[in-house]
């Protein structure tokens, strides 16, 4: 298909129903609200469900209902709208079921504002509601990437049968770009033996709640570490960028590591060795990305919009204390490739380059 | 008189306290369904707390939803199975307390699903605090000089509300007597009769005796429902849009 011009939250809602989404439950919240908008004309065009809902805890709840019916289903929303789905995406955890939520991030908590930020990370990544769970959090850098992530979170989700989170922010859900967008899959809402449908006579009865009750603790306790390694064997995503000869190493994912990517040629030409690596999944965090590395690197500079610095932490954690590990944060502003250059060149002044 | 007990019960034991209602009204769910040959249909969508108990009494394919949850799951599942018959089953705390916005918007909506709400006037599981439902003056444990209005807030009745709604059906009835239940198993049947035919929302409201959380027996508490619950809650249908009588 060829490329057409399209806004960062519609490529992702096309993209979702081309992936055979066919329930969408939202409310309106900027920036997130032109996903909300597309799908009140488009999923009725392609026969699917469409609700406004009456609160985000209603369109978190509602979508609950249509994945263990067995649709694809999908929610939306933004920053304080996000916090209100979080009742729900524990239960999707603890019942094991299939959704993908979307929070296309904005600044600030409690309201905030509008702007693009990236100050959800904690809440993305760490579960975000009651209860030990994690979710799968993918983070898209272009609109290219909003189109093939949410098309591809649906299959992640069913592979775990476990809810997929879509860390898109202000900038990407906003900016429109050139996509290539994937063709049409249909899904059957019959397709898996878990999915809640009238039981016939003779079939196995069907019940969707919290795994935990069956199992038992010690059991539930085995599987759930069993299926988080799983995760985490198999789905870190990551891009590097000239990472090989890399003095210091930018880590960032988002709207902030197109910045970097801006920040790494400008200091190539300089004759800085500057690398990055862009997460491109939140969790499980990509620390293959690091392991990858030669022990003889000045530092590593974690660059996103956060006031106290949140992936940060898991750079910290992935790396074991080994590197010098700094974090260059900024609120409102979008990141700026000079003071990327600056920061690390004063990394390398304080820690010395390649041995 | 011909008694078998429906093909939708099972034989394992409830933990309903003893002169509970829920038992009955979850009977009259199973025969209403095996009368209309719908039983392979239904999907159940429960509640936490006592009402969670009613999956393990039904062969029924159920979802357990977070509480006051069960109308919005029940009309998400329901949009995507549009051939089953869905039923909520929240109790009188999650669909007049905590979840009364989706029990007003999926009425707005006409959600083509049966909210069948067990109204105790009590949170039962949790040790009988006092809930929208709970009767002035009547005794709970966060009202323990009994509910002054104008203290712990006016109780709640939804036929009020819902009786000026576009929906398809609303009923209160009761299990304090054999005729009340009969009465109770008719108003279950046309809500169903209703959703077979896509004709929209139905709330069904049962009286039903909880009498751990009153302090009474059982045989009081069906004595509370029809001098004092009912006084509040009059039964009837208020909303019939089926033309089914005939």
């Amino acid at each position: 298909m060829a490329k057409t011009l399209m806004k960062g939250n519609e490529a992702l809602a096309e993209s979702a129903l081309r992936a055979g989404c066919r329930f969408f439950s939202g409310y309106p919240i900027t920036p997130q609200t032109e996903i909300l908008e597309y799908m009140s004309w488009r999923m009725r065009e392609v026969g699917g469900e469409f609700v406004q809902t009456e609160s985000e805890v209603a369109g978190i709840n509602m979508l609950f209902g249509a994945s263990a019916a067995g649709a694809r289903a999908l929610t939306s929303s933004s920053g304080p709208g996000f916090s209100l789905k979080q009742e729900g995406i524990s239960y999707l955890c603890g019942t094991e079921l299939p959704a993908v939520i979307v929070d296309v991030m904005r600044i600030g908590s409690a309201l905030g504002n509008v702007f693009q930020g990236q100050g959800d990370y904690w809440q993305l990544t760490r579960g975000g509601g009651h209860g030990d769970y994690r979710t799968i959090v993918l983070a898209p850098a272009s609109v290219q990437e909003n189109a093939d992530m949410a098309y591809e979170a649906f299959d992640l989700a069913e592979k775990y049968t476990h809810p997929v989170l879509i860390a898109s922010d202000a900038a990407i859900g906003q900016m429109v770009e050139a996509v290539e967008l994937k063709d049409f899959h249909d899904h059957d809402i019959n397709k898996y033996d878990w999915v809640i449908k009238g039981r016939k006579e003779g079939e196995d009865k069907r019940i969707a709640e919290n795994v935990y009750y069956a199992m038992g603790a010690d059991e539930y306790k085995d599987f759930l570490l069993e299926k988080y390694k799983r995760i985490e064997d198999n789905e870190q995503k990551w891009e590097s960028v000239n990472t090989e000869d890399a003095e210091v190493v930018l880590v960032s994912y988002g709207i902030s590591s197109r910045v970097c990517k801006e920040a790494v040629k400008i200091a190539r030409k300089k004759g800085i060795k500057l690398g990055l690596i862009r997460l491109k999944t939140l969790w499980p965090f990509p620390k293959k990305a690091f392991d990858a590395l030669t022990s003889d690197i000045a530092g590593f500079l974690c660059v996103e919009m956060s006031i106290l610095g949140q992936m940060v932490d898991d750079v910290k954690l992935a790396t074991d204390n080994k590197f010098p590990v700094k974090c260059y944060s900024e609120f409102s502003n979008v990141p700026d490739p000079a003071i990327i250059i600056e920061r690390a060149e004063k990394m390398l002044l304080e820690n010395g380059g390649r041995k | 008189m011909k008694y078998s007990i429906p093909k939708t019960i099972t034989n394992i034991e409830s933990g309903w306290c003893p002169g509970c209602g829920h038992g009955i009204v979850t009977r009259l769910l199973a025969e209403t369904t095996e009368e209309l040959g719908i039983s392979d249909k239904v999907i159940i969508v429960r509640d936490v707390a006592c009402g969670s108990m009613q999956s393990g009494v039904v062969t029924y394919n159920n979802i357990g939803a977070a509480h006051g949850r069960t109308i919005a799951v029940a009309a998400g599942a329901k949009r995507i199975r549009k051939e089953d018959i869905v039923i909520a089953n929240p109790g009188d705390g999650s669909a007049y307390s905590i979840g009364i916005e989706s029990t007003m918007h999926a009425a707005l909506r006409n959600e083509n699903i049966l909210a069948l709400v067990v109204n105790n006037s009590v949170f039962g599981m949790t040790g009988g605090q006092m809930s929208p439902t709970t009767l002035p003056g009547q005794k709970t444990t966060s009202s323990p000089y009994g509910r002054d209005t104008s203290y712990n807030g006016n109780l709640l009745d939804i036929m009020k509300v819902l009786n000026t709604f576009d929906i398809a059906y609303l009923a209160r009835g009761s299990v304090d007597s054999p005729s009340a239940v009969m009465k109770a198993k008719k108003y279950i049947k046309k809500a169903l009769m209703m959703q077979q035919d896509n004709k929209g929302f139905c709330l069904v409201e049962i009286l039903s005796p909880c009498p751990t959380n009153w302090g009474l027996s059982p045989e009081d508490s069906l004595k509370f429902i029809k001098e004092k619950q009912q006084e509040y809650f009059p039964l009837g249908e208020y909303v019939d849009k089926g033309g089914y009588d005939k």
